[in-house]
């Protein structure tokens, strides 16, 4: 007897396995580098209080390599955050919930570099 | 005949009591709880970055919880984590591109190592940092 296809369609491998996990490693490779320059650069940062902090951020090349971090590092968690999701949570519901929440969070934690960004850039031309 | 629907329960990854603690498997599961703990760390980072660009008052703020007992616990139980997942994270691809490691005696060895780099790296880049 053979399993009909609809009873098995959608609760199997999805076939997106291999692409998530090459994805994980390949920012894993990104943060080897980056987190390092991430707690040299925001121990100094933190130290020369907010004008330092924005004299840090202001520079074009702390600028770029906090958004490659960022980038980086948001796109590993959520990867990561998706596998602890999958593998803990049974409900179809709170699942297919948590895995949005965790995309949304992850876009929205884009912002606050940014908007150092803007301001910084901002109070410079000033 | 009906087969189980899209929304009935698949089997679920072991939880943590079904485990034998020894130091492979809590260095995997320490993995998985500091990558955890750091998606919590990323909302700190954000509220930092938020503050610097809103203005003095807001990061002063930041400031005073930051430098407060329990911000600098937190700050260096974030330390922790992050080193601790850097080396175990390098282990992972160490294990998947060359394929070294797996040795029983050597893979206990090198989680003992991880836990060590995490706390010892954090207490020196403490230290470090308040004296520079």
């Amino acid at each position: 007897m053979t399993t009909s296809a609809k009873s098995v369609r959608g609760l199997g491998s999805a076939g997106t396995g291999t692409q998530h996990h090459i994805r994980q490693r390949v920012t894993a490779l990104a943060l080897i580098f980056l987190v390092p320059w991430f707690l040299y650069s925001i121990i100094h940062a933190c130290k020369a209080g907010y004008e330092g902090a924005l004299i840090w951020v202001a520079q074009p090349i702390n600028a770029i390599l906090l958004i490659l971090t960022l980038s980086a590092a948001l796109y590993h968690m959520r990867l990561g955050m998706q596998e602890v999701i999958e593998d803990y949570i049974a409900k179809s519901g709170s699942r297919q919930a948590l895995l949005i929440l965790n995309t949304f969070a992850v876009i929205a934690l884009i912002n606050p570099g940014c908007a150092a960004h803007e301001r910084a850039w901002f109070t410079a031309g000033a | 005949m009906a087969g189980p629907g899209r929304g009935d329960p698949r089997p679920l990854s072991p939880h943590l009591q079904i485990w034998k603690w020894h130091w492979t498997m809590a260095g995997s599961i320490f993995h998985r709880v500091s990558g955890v703990g750091l998606y919590g760390g990323a909302f700190l980072i954000g509220a930092w970055l938020i503050s610097l660009a809103t203005g003095p008052e807001a990061y002063a703020l930041v400031e005073v919880i930051a430098f407060s007992l329990p911000g600098q616990i937190l700050l260096f139980l974030w330390s922790m984590a992050v080193l601790y997942h850097l080396a175990n994270g390098l282990r992972h691809l160490i294990w998947d591109g060359p394929m070294v490691g797996f040795n029983p005696g050597v893979a206990s060895l090198w989680s003992m190592f991880n836990f060590a780099f995490a706390i010892i790296g954090a207490a020196v880049i403490w230290s470090l940092a308040s004296f520079y």
